[in-house]
């Protein structure tokens, strides 16, 4: 169902997968209703900012090491990373517009 | 000027998505915009014991999925998308979407709901996402063998914190009054469970601990003897009810001093050809089969006025 331009993060990839450029780091569960309603939304900015930002999910399920280390408490989290580090975050569902906007800033 | 529909329906719960297949059955070719969180509140609950019909009930996202699936059936066009602005001033009326798009329709049926509601500080706002938290199903996987807390005496506070028990070590359901507004059943069930304490007269004060950026603490005033006390713990779950979404249309329908929009002979609001159903007007009844029930009204009462004003 997801795009294909999404790419699956795991606690074995996340550091080399994010390590430079613009990354939108999607954390979810199979459990999570509002995850489910913003897969469509992360898939959609995968499109639009192909070859400008990688767009990856991360099921906090199937990797505690990342969700723990960014002192995830809540999901759907979306988190923007820079060169690695943390330039913006969003906490529960949002619109498309918005997260294009903070993704246009970090460009 | 024709208007691009006749009728378009703002939300997607059980209100939104009842309109759209009477409104579809009764060839209006409605338009449903989704908004932000489609699919409503049901869609964060597990289990609806309480749906006519389903006699060992059904999960809450099942059944928002069949009735989407129902609407769509009989020709209802169903959009992603939040609208950012109406203008309601004239016929046909103006919606404009946070992706830029402008639609213009003859009626209206405003489905938008309610959202959870936060503490009157703003500490809770300040730590949601780390450690506070307004929906048990996202996000009590995070509190696994942890004491957390519950806030609210209603239905949704203890199923919240019923279910809640099966992460925490330990749940505290915080209220403000000494007894509990939830009914009796889940009242039996909240106070068998082991894992739950109850603190009653009491307020959340703050939460701690915002310099930190992580849950460490609330701080409890005591509503009867105005004492404080800190009470250790690691998350919190907000569970005091809704607030309307109608900010949207504020100054251009007539709201009830709580926010909701004041109906009248069935769904009509201040405006003639806005309708209203469900949640965002109804802060008495707020279930997903009353919802569901205004929906049908709207739509009928939408009909019947598109016919008053065609030919």
């Amino acid at each position: 169902m997801a795009s294909e331009k999404v790419q699956t993060f795991t606690d074995g990839n996340f550091d080399e997968v994010t390590k430079s450029g613009v990354v939108l780091v999607d954390f979810w569960a199979e459990w999570c209703g509002p995850c489910r309603r913003l897969a469509p939304t992360v898939d959609a900015l995968a499109g639009d900012f192909e070859g400008k930002v990688t767009v990856g999910k991360l099921n906090v399920d199937e990797n505690p090491a990342v969700a723990s280390r960014f002192q995830i408490r809540g999901i759907p989290t979306i988190l923007i990373l820079k060169d690695g580090q943390v330039a913006d975050s969003v906490v529960g569902l949002v619109g498309k517009e918005e997260l294009a906007d903070k993704l246009n800033a970090q460009l | 000027m024709d208007a691009d529909r006749k009728v378009i329906i703002i939300g997607s719960g059980p209100a939104g998505l009842t309109a759209a297949v009477y409104a579809a059955r009764a060839n209006l070719k409605p338009l449903l915009i989704e908004g932000l969180e489609s699919g409503g509140q049901l869609m964060l609950t597990t289990m609806v014991e309480n749906w006519p019909g389903f006699r060992d009930g059904i999960m809450g996202p099942d059944l928002m999925g069949d009735m989407r699936a129902q609407a769509e059936r009989f020709g209802a066009e169903i959009i992603e998308g939040t609208v950012s602005a109406v203008t309601l001033g004239a016929r046909p009326f103006t919606l404009s979407l946070a992706n830029g798009r402008q639609l213009t329709a003859e009626s209206l049926i405003i489905a938008t709901g309610a959202s959870a509601r936060w503490l009157e500080i703003d500490t809770d706002r300040k730590l949601s996402g780390h450690g506070v938290s307004t929906c048990a199903t996202c996000d009590g996987f995070f509190f696994k063998g942890r004491p957390i807390a519950v806030v609210g005496g209603g239905d949704s506070a203890l199923e919240e914190a019923i279910y809640l028990t099966k992460f925490a070590s330990k749940v505290t359901l915080v209220h403000r009054r000494d007894t509990l507004r939830a009914s009796k059943i889940m009242q039996d069930k909240a106070f068998a469970n082991p894992k739950i304490d109850f603190v009653w007269d009491s307020e959340v004060a703050e939460v701690k601990d915002v310099t930190k950026g992580e849950v460490t603490g609330l701080v409890l005033r005591n509503l009867k003897t105005g004492a404080r006390t800190e009470l250790p713990l690691e998350g919190v779950f907000i569970a005091i009810g809704h607030t309307p979404n109608t900010s949207l249309f504020a100054g251009q329908i007539e709201l009830d001093p709580a926010g909701y929009i004041v109906t009248h002979a069935g769904s009509r609001t201040s405006v003639p050809g806005v309708f209203a159903a469900g949640d965002v007007q109804d802060h008495i009844y707020r279930q997903a089969i009353t919802a569901a029930g205004s929906g049908c009204m709207a739509a009928i009462d939408a009909e019947r006025f598109l016919e008053g004003h065609e030919g």
